[in-house]
């Protein structure tokens, strides 16, 4: 039997025709990161899926991160596909305001995600309902170069004055305590959340990043001033605002700086970079105001319903699907990241057994400073972060500007 | 065909169509051109203007309809009031008058370069290849040239200020008297380092159009000058200059819009970075409408609107020379 090229052509178009006409049991997804790991968590949990509900008919959109986040606000009111991806806490508020999102406080009931997913639930919500379901989240906290911290005789600070001390003795030796590269803004703001969440905590952060408190407000003043102490004295890399995060882990490859503010995904880097497991380690962003409970960064991933979905029933069924133990178990353990619910089983990296020790046992977890605050604030906000950390002495005019960007955003 | 007879005791030729074929002609073939102007053009502009008078995040809600919010000349008064615009106002006019310095330094390196020598066409290719490439590409160039560690003025820095020694896991590293200067992350710097780089192509675009010009100077007119005494700068001012005036007008008209429309080499370079010090109206308007942390399309609209006010004046001022030139002949 022989196929010319044109039939062969025609038969493809008039398949694919089938196959995203809007039939019963058809599910379209669009996925936002076609990076190998992620790509490969994502399509093993479809095909298991797609294993348990034969019936439905998975279609899969992968699509790269910054072209999906420009192209949702078409696709949600267009043509909408019956799930997507895409991030909790305010950048899904836009959404969930203008009616693109449906609301699924329905599968968490009937799935016990109340509980289960506990940890999470408050990101997920807004007025009271939930809006989709998380199937990762990670740590952040203070990676650094074990090997030299052992060299120079020093222990993983748990409080600010052995940081500082830890600090002034890496100094000593000639090198720099933290390495950041700022080019592309976020990674300031994951040193101003810690600084944020230690020194006044998790509802000093809220308040904040929901337009409650004033960036001239004292206590924001207080963090302000204890980062511009580590400004002053050269806790930061030179550089760090030509740098991106990838470029700021040389310095930290080389030795020339022992630590890192940042999530567990870049512990890849770390060792594309050379280096091995028994050189690096974590620990928690140490203690500054004594007593404090203590909350943590870490940013959740999720699914969605648009609200223009075709095939909501069956889009429900892949939400619960998602969130089950054993599909989050395995799913994580291939990106490499943390499963949201709580029965599920932790990957055995050392830096996943800790992360998830520090998260199950903080009183708060914040999604990050850009995810909290809305996209205005949150650009401004960071762009303010990386010119004070160029320059400490204009600490006032950036948090007066702040407060003015806070007047227009919020009411 | 054009003869047959209709039946009405009238051939075709009698008919509105053919008496006006002449006229007709030229809009029949204008009119694709002109539909995919309006289309992709001309609707646009209306569309951004109208646009900058609401409140908008650029959502249509699960019934299709807009989310947004009349504000009347609410984005108009905010722009006046916002730092980061007027930063932004300013860098344009800075891309502005620097990038003017296209014109005559094209004009030199084509005087050079109009020659007889061996291999001249040679050298002409190099000083054009500049504008072949990419804007892209000359970014990134461009921003490992600026890199402090490992681009040429770091190394430079490096050999002259600094020393290499070992550190303390025994790998190499440098110790410096001062850290090298990292232009494209300094507010004071980094707008010129970006035009610096902006004027290696767009010298030599001026440059060809020069040559070009330079092709068509006549030789009579030389000779005459020449039996008349004049030579070096006389010969150039009185003589060559009048005769290019047209490359030169043209080379102008190129330059000041590529001023303004700058968004590719800052986008690459530095994002509107160190803290949005390097922004230009196009890029701020990318920024506050479409980009990650951009969701302000009402605004980002109003920006692109008084882009576009100011891009009308130059545009405006060079057709009607055009159209004044064109009517003189």
């Amino acid at each position: 039997m022989t196929f010319s090229l044109k039939k062969s052509v025609a038969m493809l178009a008039l398949s694919t025709t089938v196959s995203t006409a809007a039939l019963a049991g058809d599910l379209v997804i669009n996925f936002d990161d076609p990076n190998p790991g992620p790509k490969a968590g994502f399509e093993a949990a479809v095909e298991a899926f797609k294993k348990a509900n034969p019936d439905v008919n998975v279609t899969v959109n992968i699509n790269d991160r910054e072209a999906h986040k420009t192209a949702i606000r078409n696709f949600l009111s267009a043509d909408a596909p019956d799930i997507t991806s895409w991030y909790p806490g305010n950048r899904m508020a836009p959404f969930v305001n203008a009616g693109l999102f449906e609301d699924v406080s329905d599968v968490w009931d009937a799935n016990n995600f109340h509980e289960d997913l506990a940890a999470i639930k408050p990101t997920m919500t807004i007025d009271g309902k939930q809006w989709g379901v998380p199937y990762t989240y990670y740590q952040w906290g203070v990676y650094y170069r074990k090997d030299i911290f052992d060299k120079l005789n020093l222990a993983e600070p748990t409080n600010w004055d052995e940081f500082n001390a830890a600090a002034k003795t890496l100094m000593d030796a000639g090198v720099t305590p933290i390495t950041i590269g700022t080019k592309y803004l976020w990674t300031a703001a994951g040193v101003f959340d810690y600084l944020n969440l230690r020194i006044n905590g998790y509802e000093v952060h809220n308040d904040l990043t929901a337009g409650k408190i004033k960036y001239t407000d004292e206590r924001i003043k207080n963090v302000f001033m204890t980062w511009k102490d580590m400004v002053d004295a050269g806790y930061f890399v030179d550089n760090h605002a030509t740098m991106s995060w990838q470029e700021a882990i040389a310095p930290f490859a080389n030795g020339d700086a022992a630590m890192y503010v940042m999530g567990n995904f870049s512990v890849d880097g770390y060792k594309n970079a050379g280096l091995t497991e028994d050189q690096i380690d974590y620990f928690q962003f140490p203690e500054i105001t004594p007593g404090l409970a203590r909350a943590e960064e870490a940013p959740a991933d999720a699914f969605f319903i648009p609200s223009r979905a075709k095939n909501k029933e069956d889009a429900r069924k892949f939400l619960a699907f998602i969130a089950q133990p054993d599909i989050q178990t395995e799913w994580n353990n291939t990106i490499g990241q943390l499963p949201i619910n709580k029965n599920a089983q932790v990957g055995d990296s050392k830096f996943l057994k800790e992360g998830f020790e520090t998260l199950s046992t903080a009183s708060g977890l914040a999604q990050f400073y850009d995810r909290d605050a809305p996209a205005q604030m949150a650009k401004a906000g960071m762009e303010g972060f990386q010119e004070f950390m160029l320059d400490t002495s204009k600490m006032d005019a950036i948090l007066e500007r702040l407060d003015k960007v806070q007047d227009d955003v919020y009411n | 065909m054009a003869t047959t007879d209709t039946g009405l005791g009238r051939t075709s030729r009698d008919t509105w169509l053919y008496r006006n074929r002449i006229k007709l002609a030229p809009w029949l073939f204008v009119a694709p051109a002109l539909l995919f102007f309006a289309v992709y053009v001309i609707i646009p502009i209306f569309q951004s203007i109208s646009i900058s008078f609401y409140e908008w995040n650029g959502l249509y809600n699960a019934e299709g309809e807009s989310t947004a919010e009349w504000v009347g000349l609410e984005n108009y008064a905010k722009l006046l009031d916002d730092e980061r615009f007027y930063v932004s106002l300013k860098n344009n006019v800075i891309w502005l008058v620097f990038y003017m310095l296209a014109v005559p330094i094209g004009l030199a390196i084509a005087l050079f370069l109009n020659q007889t020598v061996t291999g001249i066409r040679l050298y002409k290719s190099l000083f054009f290849f500049p504008f072949v490439i990419s804007q892209v590409v000359v970014g990134l160039i461009f921003g490992w040239f600026y890199n402090p560690d490992f681009g040429v003025i770091g190394s430079l820095w490096k050999a002259a200020f600094c020393e290499e020694t070992i550190n303390i896991v025994g790998n190499v590293t440098t110790k410096c008297s001062a850290p090298p200067p990292d232009i494209l992350a300094d507010e004071n710097w980094a707008t010129f380092a970006i035009i610096f780089a902006g004027l290696w192509p767009q010298i030599a675009y001026c440059m060809i159009l020069y040559l070009t010009g330079l092709n068509n100077v006549s030789p009579d007119q030389i000779e005459a000058a020449r039996l008349d005494g004049a030579r070096g700068w006389r010969m150039l001012r009185h003589v060559i200059l009048p005769q290019l005036a047209p490359a030169t007008f043209l080379a102008i008209v190129v330059t000041v819009i590529g001023a303004l429309r700058s968004f590719d080499m800052i986008a690459i370079m530095t994002r509107g970075g160190p803290f949005g010090s390097t922004n230009v109206l196009a890029y701020y308007m990318y920024e506050t409408a479409i980009s990650e942390y951009g969701d302000r399309y009402g605004y980002g609209s109003a920006i692109a609107t008084v882009l576009f006010l100011i891009m009308l004046v130059y545009i405006s001022y060079f057709l009607w020379r055009m159209y004044q030139d064109e009517k003189g002949r």
